[in-house]
């Protein structure tokens, strides 16, 4: 049988690790080694809704895949956006696809950021580098219906100015006066005018009550337990301070054992976690 | 003193974070000893290897610190802003700045002159006491910072 | 009823009774499964070790054969009588054939509509498999579930629901079995299809025979049965209590999850890790492993390509590699992720142990590490301290 449709997984014969062909939209350069492609189905088929935080297997033809988050508009009927870094051999492939060319998806897959808590409370986002990209569907469902939330603000730090991606989508939220967005670069020449230090040293001026606050963060995992640290210090439940993992995720359904974290199949029980469900897996040391 | 300080008249609790729950004695003894400053966008607030010789607490803007060399370009480092403190190493021999100090914005600051500082803690070691106790955080604080800054987290 | 022959033509089996398949009648039994169409996948003397693989007739089963196993150590030997499945666990599972080393997923090919992807669709095999111990049903139902949930991996529940389940319950344990301790065996108790208890002594040489599904019941048709006696029935049942207390080794449980989740420092760890060669082996002779991983087959042209899972194993280094660095870097992690994940974290995943007790990974390292040794010496001490 051919897995032409996104929705193969409901044919039962189908493999549930047969990728459904997307053509390539656009490519736009976010960083020197980081773009964000815009796709869709090849089908002409509707693409199929997803939850912010969620991911897809994104398939270079020939060489094989990897798991990226979903960065776009989860509330648009399209296309699909993915933010690559092209570090191995099948981000390099996909980063380098024109429009007009073509990938393979499947997903989407694992457990969103849980913004059905977010309503009437505070909301915090701390990204650092590319993990923004799995945040930026967030920011969109908030703005979008901005009266349901108290205060938004965003944290988002990265290595040099030019390690920032959405820039002028930054500017633009910065500019806004329902959001308050704070970067910062861990160290930059003198073109650049904005702070210099990491994110954890943003928090304790941020504005929010942390009783009732809901803390988002995606990064480096050394940078979320920093953070993690930080908020608690704020006086944010580890409840309440939800991280997006890494790990290798092959299968992306719980049945090739790569993802393991403990007992958590890090594609199917996450990739969002509450720290207070993993922070005990983070400090195990594995050296 | 130059056109842009002029001497503190009185200073409270309430003008800045680092001196919430500092014994008033401090309060006064900052008074006595402090001024306040204010200062453009692109001026040099100190230079690496002058005499370090003010603590500084800043009330609004914002500060690079700055490292350059010869066969370097210069790079930020760490800014600080409103809100933050700056400068200690009046406390640690030879008593010189390690870096240098810009503003990026318009900032103002409230400058302790660090030796007058320096003699009251010797004669009140108690006081002294509590002012490292406040002040060990922020060291403490930027030391993360700086171990995270190391392990170039964004880097792999 | 002396000497008629059951069962008389059209005449269905009584499931909820046993019977008797006399040794000399075995024959027609294999025969039978194949002229219903199954490929026979049984026991057979392969390399020095008795395996599962495809057999054709009686001949091919390890008649009289046997093997003497200990920690690192699996040798055949002749038994003293002419049974047909005197023997226990050998380095092959039934995994080799529900979930096979090496799988093709899909086939791609490039189209100027991108490209289309076909799932594989090779006739799904009908096999009987020959010779299911209690703790290998086990270890299928625990595959059942690892390859179930949101995303059925349709290769897999395939050939499960095409085979037959033929079981035989064991008549000796091997010095590594602990199918007692793990609530594994000896008895089969459901889930077959056909379940066989050998009977040597007092002669004939015959097995007893019961019916747990109409497919198994349909195999018999034309088989020679006779209806079991009440001998015969006391005669199963003593096999499977003396081979309930030969067991060759022990292994606590009640405590398992939270002890060993509870001493990621235990320097025992360490020690482990000093002899553990990562070879892999104990995760690909474990009945219930299933790691997996996939590559990517290009044809030289590029226009076609081909996704292949094949097994991998948590020892590796490259198993948790993430950009270029490992997750588990030492041994003495990667023993950790494997020991934790088979006794106690497969409990939160899956609701049962990921052991059963057949003894293959004690068997087959080539060091001898045996985790009913080390599973004493992790729980003996404090967490973090030396046993004491």
């Amino acid at each position: 049988m051919v897995a032409r449709s996104p929705h193969a997984a409901s044919d039962p014969g189908a493999s549930p690790y047969a990728p459904a062909p997307y053509r390539v939209l656009d490519n736009h350069p976010e960083t020197g080694n980081t773009v964000t492609l815009t796709l869709a189905p090849a089908s002409g088929e509707p693409l199929p809704s997803f939850l912010p935080g969620q991911f897809n297997m994104f398939y270079a033809f020939g060489i094989g895949e990897a798991a990226i988050s979903i960065s776009g508009d989860p509330s648009s009927k399209g296309p699909l956006v993915h933010t690559v870094r092209a570090v191995g051999r099948v981000s390099q492939a996909l980063a380098r696809l024109r429009p007009g060319e073509f990938a393979g998806v499947r997903g989407p897959y694992g457990r969103a950021w849980p913004l059905e808590e977010a309503p009437g409370k505070d909301v915090v986002i701390v990204a650092g580098g590319l993990g923004l990209a799995p945040l930026r569907p967030v920011l969109y469902r908030l703005l979008a219906e901005r009266s349901r939330y108290g205060r938004i603000e965003v944290i988002y730090g990265a290595r040099t100015p030019a390690d920032l991606i959405y820039y002028s989508e930054l500017q633009s939220w910065r500019h806004r006066t329902d959001v308050r967005v704070q970067v910062t670069v861990d160290s930059a020449d003198r073109s650049w005018n904005g702070d210099v230090g990491v994110v954890t040293q943003r928090i304790p001026d941020s504005r929010f009550d942390p009783e009732r606050t809901l803390a988002l963060v995606c990064g480096p995992e050394i940078m979320m337990r920093y953070v993690a640290q930080s908020l608690i210090a704020r006086g944010i439940a580890p409840h309440a301070i939800w991280l997006s993992m890494e790990r290798n995720m092959k299968c992306a359904i719980a049945q090739c054992g790569h993802c393991q974290f403990g007992p958590l199949f890090l594609c199917r029980d996450g990739p969002v976690f509450p720290y207070s469900q993993i922070r005990g897996l983070m400090s195990q040391r594995e050296a | 003193m130059p056109p842009s300080e002029r001497k503190l008249n009185v200073l409270n609790e309430g003008d800045h974070p680092f001196l919430l729950g500092m014994p008033k004695e401090f309060l006064e003894v900052a008074t006595e000893h402090g001024t306040e400053i204010e200062l453009e966008a692109e001026e040099m607030l100190f230079r690496e290897g002058e005499a370090a010789e003010r603590f500084y607490l800043i009330l609004s803007g914002k500060v690079a610190l700055e490292i350059s060399a010869a066969d370097h370009p210069r790079i930020t480092v760490e800014t600080v802003g409103t809100g933050e403190v700056l400068g200690w190493s009046w406390l640690i021999s030879p008593r010189r700045w390690t870096l240098d100090a810009r503003t990026v914005k318009p900032t103002r600051l409230i400058a302790l002159n660090a030796p007058d500082l320096q003699r009251y803690f010797s004669q009140h070691p108690e006081l002294g006491y509590r002012f490292l106790l406040r002040l060990l955080p922020v060291i403490a604080e930027r030391l993360d910072a700086t171990r995270i800054q190391l392990v170039d987290i964004h880097g792999a | 009823m002396s000497g008629g022959m059951f069962p008389a033509e059209g005449v269905l089996l009584d499931r909820s009774r046993s019977y008797r398949l006399l040794r000399e009648h075995f024959p027609s039994f294999v025969s039978s499964l194949r002229s219903h169409g199954y490929t026979v996948v049984g026991p057979t003397v392969r390399d020095g070790a008795i395996v599962y693989a495809e057999i054709e007739g009686i001949d091919d089963l390890p008649i009289g054969r046997t093997d003497r196993q200990g920690p690192g150590a699996y040798r055949l030997e002749h038994r003293e009588d002419a049974a047909l499945f005197g023997y226990n666990a050998g380095p092959r599972s039934w995994k080799n054939y529900l979930y096979p080393a090496h799988e093709r997923l899909w086939t791609a090919r490039r189209t100027p509509d991108g490209f289309s992807v076909e799932s594989d669709s090779t006739a799904v095999p009908t096999y009987a498999f020959l010779g299911v111990r209690s703790c290998e049903l086990a270890a299928i139902r625990i595959q059942d579930r690892v390859f179930d949930g949101k995303y059925r991996d349709p290769g897999y529940h395939a050939r499960r629901e095409n085979g037959l389940v033929i079981a035989v319950e064991c008549g000796q344990a091997s010095a590594v079995c602990f199918c007692v301790s793990m609530g594994t065996g000896p008895g089969v108790r459901k889930d077959f299809d056909l379940a066989l208890t050998e009977l040597l002594s007092p002669p004939p040489h015959r097995f007893l025979v019961r019916i747990g599904s109409d497919r198994g019941a349909a195999v018999l048709e034309g088989v020679p049965l006779e209806p079991a006696t009440s001998e015969d029935e006391v005669a199963g049942r003593q096999v499977v209590d003396r081979t309930a207390e030969s067991m060759g080794r022990t292994l606590r449980t009640d405590d398992l999850h939270d002890m060993l989740l509870g001493r990621p420092n235990h320097p025992r760890w360490e020690a482990i890790a000093r002899r553990c060669l990562s070879c892999t082996n104990c995760t690909m002779v474990c009945p219930t492993c299933f790691c997996s991983v996939t590559e990517e087959v290009p044809d030289l042209d590029g226009a076609k390509v081909e996704r292949w899972r094949r097994w991998d194993s948590c020892f590796t280094l490259g198993f948790s590699q993430m950009g270029r660095t490992s997750v588990r870097t030492s041994g003495a992690s990667r023993y950790r992720q494997w020991l934790t994940h088979k006794l106690a974290s497969w409990q939160d995943q899956f609701e049962t142990s990921g052991c059963v007790g057949c003894g293959r990974c004690i068997t087959w390292c080539p060091v001898g590490i045996d985790l009913t040794e080390e599973v004493p010496a992790l729980r003996e001490g404090s967490p973090t301290e030396p046993g004491g």
